[in-house]
């Protein structure tokens, strides 16, 4: 398989592999070509690799449009079908208000309010299986 | 101080990396004029999707953005203007849900809903200009209900 993709200047978002999550951090402007180019990244990896969990980190994003809503939605719906959970960490009070306005309210999206919440909504989910007792500490 | 009808800044919209240098420019001018965090969210998000429509639909353009100091407050307006095919029909071209292209067709109309003022020009054949301005303070109600 050949990319004979050629980014923009600035047009790499890291992906971090933490266990079997991806947490990828998106900040600042991002361009169309790079959100874009995210999308299809992440869907490489997914399949590639043992991946079941997705955590994108929307904390240092200013503004989220109708175009960057719709990247995040289907990232979050391939995601899905290549059996992979997704969750939207840490969007701003104002990218939330604008985004309801706006008319996106992405009901198909999970959201966390951090990262860290974010992996542990994920690791919560990722062992349905495990020995009854060790899912909640008594006192 | 009369500034009205001065265009203050005049940028390109041929790429997605003017989305961003527009999108840049009114948030700069924005905070400069004093918005708030909020509102000046709205107004970068109403830009990007108008900028976009310009882009996608007008087969390119551009945004003239000029500082409004006639009125109670400090103001942004901002005309997206293009070349290209208009508008044939601006209800539906208004409604949400309405798409011509692959977004989620709440460009315009939603782009209405985050800001003060907001106006088409458009017919077929004769470009299309979006002209829209928000106030650092919110106007009183009843001029929206006309």
């Amino acid at each position: 398989m050949t990319h004979a993709h050629t980014g923009p200047p600035w047009g790499s978002v890291p992906v971090l592999r933490l266990g079997d999550v991806l947490l990828v951090t998106l900040q600042g402007d991002l361009h169309d070509s790079t959100a874009e180019q995210l999308q299809q990244d992440i869907s490489e990896t997914i399949a590639s690799s043992s991946t079941t969990g997705v955590v994108i980190d929307l904390s240092g994003v200013e503004m989220v449009d109708s175009f960057l809503g719709r990247v995040l939605a289907e990232i979050a719906a391939k995601a899905g079908l290549l059996a992979a959970q997704t969750v939207v960490a840490g969007m701003r009070p104002a990218v939330a208000i604008t985004l309801v306005e706006l008319g996106l309210t992405l009901p198909g999206l999970r959201t966390a309010l951090s990262t860290e919440d974010a992996l542990g909504l994920l690791a919560g989910e990722a062992s349905p299986y495990r020995p009854r007792g060790t899912r909640r500490e008594s006192p | 101080m009369q500034t009205a009808g001065c265009v203050d800044a005049r940028l390109p919209i041929h790429s997605d990396m003017d989305l961003v240098w527009v999108r840049q420019h009114v948030r700069q001018t924005a905070a400069q004029l004093g918005f708030g965090l909020v509102e000046q969210t709205k107004l970068v998000t109403a830009a990007s999707e108008l900028a976009r429509n310009t882009l996608v639909h007008g087969g390119g353009g551009e945004v003239e953005a000029t500082v409004l100091r006639n009125g109670h407050a400090p103001g942004l307006r901002l005309a997206f203007i293009d070349e290209g095919p208009g508008i044939a029909d601006l209800e539906r071209a208004l409604s949400d849900g309405y798409t011509s292209g692959d977004g989620l067709g709440m460009g315009l109309g939603g782009a209405r809903r985050l800001v003060h003022e907001f106006a088409v020009d458009s017919s077929p054949g004769n470009g299309t200009t979006v002209t829209v301005t928000s106030w650092t303070v919110r106007p009183p109600r009843y001029r929206e209900e006309a």
